[in-house]
Formats: C-alpha cells, sequence, structure tokens
C-alpha cells in the first residue's frame, strides 16, 4: 500500500493578539494511504482545519513535517487540492471560468477549458448555470462550483475542509453520495474534515478522531461497512453511537 | 404612472426651488455685481460661444480646464495606481512609504500654490516639450506644470489610499483558492489581488478625478493662466461680473458632475458583483 500523505510530529503554535500561545496542533502523526478516503472529526477548535491548510502548504508548521510521495511538502500547488468551507469563488468570474481557473493557470488554451469546465458543470447538475455568477447562486449551488472547479484541475489529493457544512440536509445527503461516486470513478485520496458524525461515517474509509487543547489525534476507526451505506444499517448506528460518546467526553 | 412622473421630476424640484430663490434674492438685491438675476446667467449660456471680458467661449474654456485636469489627473493616478497595488501586497513596500504618505496627505492641494510655483516656476507643456513659438506654443503654454503638479497632488492620495485599501481587503480564502490551484505568485497578482480590488481601484479613481476636478479654482489662480474655468472665475470677479463667477461654477459643477457619472456608470456596469456578495 503506497503512502500518499504523511504528516509526522506536526505541532503548530499560534500567536494569539494578548501574546497567548494557542497550541492548534500538537505532535500529531498521520498517514494517508493512496485512494484513501480519510474523515477527520472533531469538535470545533480542534486545530482540523489548521491541519488541512499545513497539508495544502498554506500555513507553516511550528515543527514537524508533510510528506507528500516521500516528499517533503511546504508549497502550495495543484497536485494538492482543497475545497474550503464557503465563500472561495471569484466573484468577479462566471461559473464556466471558475470552474476553468486552475487549467488557466495552467495555461491551458481558452476553447480547452472551457470545454473541461462544462463536463465539470453538467457532472454537478448545473449544466445550465456557465454563465451565472457566483451571487447569483445559493450556498449550496457555490459549494458545488468550488468543488468542480477542485476536481477540474485534477488533483491527486483532495482537501475538503467541512465542504458540506453550510449544506441543507437534502443537499448534503446528495452531495455526498455524488462525491464517493467521483471519488471511485476517478481513484483520488481525499481527506475529508467534518464536525457531523453521520457524514463521517457515511463517507470514511478511515475516521480520525480528534481532540481538542491541544489538537490531537484521539482515536482511529476503520470503517468496514460496504458502501452504499445504509443508514439502517446496525453497524453504521453502532458506529455513530459510538463516535458521539466519545465526542461528548471531549 | 403617477409614481414614475414623481419619480422623474424629483431630481429636478430642489434646483427649481432654489432657482426660484435665487431669483427673489437677486430682486431683492437689485445689484447685479452682488447677484444677477436668473436671466443674466441662462444668457450667458445662450451666448456659450461669444468671446467673454477677453477669455474666449465657454466651451474653450471647459475645456483647457479639462486638458489640466486630465493631465494632472493622470500624472497623479499613473503614479498612485501601481503604488498602491505594490503597497497593498507588500508589507515591506507599505513600510517604506506610510509614513511619508501619512505626512503628505493632510496638506490640501491648494497649500503647494507658492511651493510649486518657486520649484516650476512658470514652464508648462509647451517648454517642457520644447516647442517652437507659434500657435501651438502659445496654447499648450496655458498648461503650467505648477497647475498640474497641485491638481496631480490632488487626485494622488485619495486613489492610493483606496487601491492599497482594495488590494489589502482582498478575503484570504481567494488567494488560498488560487494557490491550490496552482497559481503563481504573478498570477496571484495579476488574476486575483487586481481583480478582487477593482471595484475599489474604480472607487479611487473616481474620488480622484472629484478632487482634481475640485482643485481647478486654486490651480488655475497661478499667473501665467489665461484660459479655463477657474481662471474665468477669478478675472469674472475682478470685473465685478458676478454672472460670469455663477456661469463658471455652473460648468465646473455640471462637468464634475458628468466625470462623476462615467465612473458610476463603469462602477454599476461592471462591478455590480461588489455590492452583491457577502
Ligand atoms: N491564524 C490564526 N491565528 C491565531 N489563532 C488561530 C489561527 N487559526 C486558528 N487559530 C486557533 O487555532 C485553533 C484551531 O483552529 P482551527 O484549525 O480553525 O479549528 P477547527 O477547524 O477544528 O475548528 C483555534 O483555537 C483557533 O482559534
Ligand atoms: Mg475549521
Amino acid at each position: 500500500m503506497k503512502v500518499t500523505i504523511s504528516v509526522e510530529h506536526l505541532s503548530k503554535v499560534f500567536q494569539s493578539q494578548n501574546d497567548l500561545e494557542i497550541h492548534a496542533l500538537h505532535d500529531l502523526n498521520l498517514s494517508v494511504a493512496e485512494n484513501e478516503f480519510v474523515c477527520i472529526l472533531g469538535p470545533s477548535g480542534c486545530g482540523k482545519s489548521t491541519l488541512l491548510r499545513i497539508i495544502a502548504g498554506l500555513e507553516k508548521a511550528s515543527s514537524g513535517s508533510v510528506f507528500y510521495n516521500g516528499r517533503e511538502h511546504t508549497r502550495p500547488g495543484k497536485e494538492i487540492g482543497m475545497v474550503f468551507q464557503s465563500y472561495s469563488l471569484m466573484p468577479w468570474l462566471n461559473v464556466l471560468d471558475n470552474i476553468a481557473l486552475g487549467l488557466e493557470f495552467a495555461r491551458i488554451p481558452k476553447a480547452e477549458r472551457i470545454a473541461v469546465a462544462q463536463e465539470y458543470l453538467d457532472m454537478i447538475g448545473m449544466s445550465d448555470f456557465g454563465k451565472a455568477f457566483p451571487h447569483e447562486l445559493s450556498g449550496g449551488m457555490q459549494q458545488r462550483v468550488a468543488i468542480a472547479r477542485a476536481l477540474a484541475n485534477d488533483p491527486d489529493v483532495l482537501l475538503m475542509d467541512e465542504p458540506f457544512g453550510a449544506l441543507d440536509a437534502y443537499t448534503r445527503i446528495l452531495m455526498q453520495k455524488e462525491l464517493l461516486r467521483i471519488w471511485e470513478k476517478h481513484r483520488k485520496t481525499i481527506l475529508f474534515v467534518t464536525h457531523s458524525v453521520d457524514e463521517a461515517v457515511y463517507l470514511a474509509d478511515r475516521i480520525i478522531l480528534m481532540s481538542s487543547h491541544p489538537g490531537r489525534i484521539k482515536e482511529e476507526f476503520v470503517v468496514t461497512i460496504p458502501r452504499v451505506r445504509e443508514r439502517s444499517n446496525p453497524r453504521y448506528g453502532e458506529l455513530t453511537a459510538e463516535l458521539l460518546s466519545l465526542l461528548e467526553e471531549g | 404612472m403617477h409614481k414614475k412622473f414623481l419619480a422623474l421630476i424629483m431630481p429636478f424640484i430642489i434646483p427649481a426651488l432654489l432657482l426660484i430663490f435665487w431669483q427673489y434674492a437677486a430682486y431683492q438685491a437689485q445689484n447685479v455685481a452682488v447677484l444677477p438675476p436668473v436671466g443674466r446667467v441662462l444668457e450667458n449660456f445662450l451666448h456659450a460661444t461669444d468671446n467673454f471680458i477677453g477669455l474666449g467661449s465657454i466651451p474653450r474654456n471647459i475645456g483647457v480646464s479639462l486638458i489640466r485636469v486630465l493631465s494632472g489627473y493622470t500624472a497623479g493616478v499613473l503614479i498612485a495606481v501601481p503604488l498602491g497595488v505594490l503597497m497593498g501586497y507588500s508589507k515591506t513596500i507599505q513600510r517604506l512609504f506610510e509614513t511619508f504618505i501619512s505626512i503628505f496627505k493632510p496638506i490640501p492641494p491648494l497649500a503647494w500654490q507658492p511651493l510649486a510655483l518657486a520649484i516650476f516656476g512658470v514652464s508648462s507643456i509647451a517648454t517642457v516639450f520644447n516647442m517652437p513659438f507659434g500657435q501651438q506654443y502659445v496654447f499648450w503654454g496655458n498648461f503650467k506644470i505648477a497647475m498640474i503638479f497641485m491638481i496631480g497632488m490632488g487626485s494622488f492620495f485619495p486613489v492610493i489610499a483606496s487601491v492599497m485599501f482594495g488590494v489589502q481587503n482582498v478575503r484570504q480564502t481567494l488567494i488560498d483558492s488560487a494557490r491550490v490551484l496552482g497559481a503563481s505568485e504573478k498570477d496571484i497578482f495579476f488574476k486575483i489581488l487586481i481583480p478582487a480590488a477593482a471595484p475599489n481601484i474604480i472607487n479611487g479613481l473616481r474620488m480622484g478625478l472629484a478632487i482634481g476636478w475640485a482643485c481647478l479654482v486654486g490651480a488655475e489662480m497661478l499667473p501665467g493662466s489665461l484660459a479655463g474655468v477657474g481662471y474665468l472665475i477669478t478675472h469674472a470677479y475682478e470685473l465685478a461680473r458676478t454672472d460670469l463667477v455663477i456661469t463658471g461654477m455652473i460648468c465646473i459643477g455640471v462637468v464634475g458632475a458628468l466625470l462623476d457619472s462615467i465612473f458610476r456608470v463603469i462602477g454599476n456596469r461592471y462591478f455590480s458583483w461588489e455590492s452583491k456578495t457577502r
């Protein structure tokens, strides 16, 4: 089994305004295999976003390192894509141009990148919205576009920071299904942050449970329930209950 | 229909009241040097192409003023926009210039008059470009470097302030999103920071032009000016031609409003996303 992402002895200390030190992450170790779908679950403030941002290369570690395919990863690049929690679309670009943005950075000719963007637009079920601007879309649609934008760039690893947090329950379930379909089809390595236990149990090959102050890994669960997972499956319920009680402990 | 009509006349109510009040006050004053009746000023506009007090027609004076303001404004903008973008982009560059800017910003453009005169004297576009004597020389001799400098100073600070603000306040998520999509530093600069700051940049350009235009009368009080709406006002005042003073003021107001509306149209047309984005 090939290790795609490996996080070793990672710590992050933030200096707050009144000179207090915030230990966002403390000596965290984690490795993610190729094509694995890992969910990171934890209460808010436990350092999930910080971990993702450091893996993406958007934030520097205070100590420790992140390796991508065996090489130290310190700068953001197109191999490791990221979907943010909300409002990450360029408001002056229409939907198609937003989806094609990564291809534009890769200097792919306009006609070609718009064709690719249209493909991903169809995939998220928004074929007719290519010319719309982000402010004309609902939060859920914006988030779908952000996911399409990340996928159109064809990253090897996809980091997702509570991407469905702003969606209503119904859209959220649809998007989870869709994401699994894409993951199975395109074989990507996904690191998915959520604070929803149900979401983690539905999606993940493996769930990393974090606790806060300082942020660290509390426990790991390998989820072997066959997909498509039914919420009525007793093992689904058991795992959900166990995770919830662990979360309550803090 | 009734509502539409009301909406249509609404903007004209206050000006109409003002005209009535003016006419009444002029009647009370009974002295055209203090306040001429509305008709006298209106007549000036009806004969706009006449030669007024030896200074030429109204359109010509407006034209001269426009060229003056636009050259000063262009000079100010050409320095302010790139510098503002760089200051917004780099903390180091910001630090380098911020003291200079915060000290010079509060100085009103008019206060530069003596110094501008001392430094630039009566040099003009004509002398700078070494034009041969003749009609061209006389025309371009109207555009004194000292005036252009004052107007440029007036435009510079509002432009640089809002450009810098615009670039500094680009949402971090947008920059981060571009980075994880593989953007180079150059891409970030030209494809993210500048378009994201564009509404603020346009707003700065708009304020800069408004202030540059408002500096007109002050700049045209400098010696060596023989045309321009500002000069027309000053000279008409010396001749007790209050009707011409008011004519000039109306010209400045109307042209200023027109210039402003150009930017408003651009803003509404291309940057409507800004007010609608959270
Ligand atoms: N830029 C920052 N400056 C200071 N403190 C920060 C910064 N980013 C995050 N933190 C702090 O680090 C901790 C972890 O934050 P975060 O990673 O956003 O948590 P999560 O995503 O799990 O909610 C929090 O206590 C937060 O206040
Ligand atoms: Mg977070």
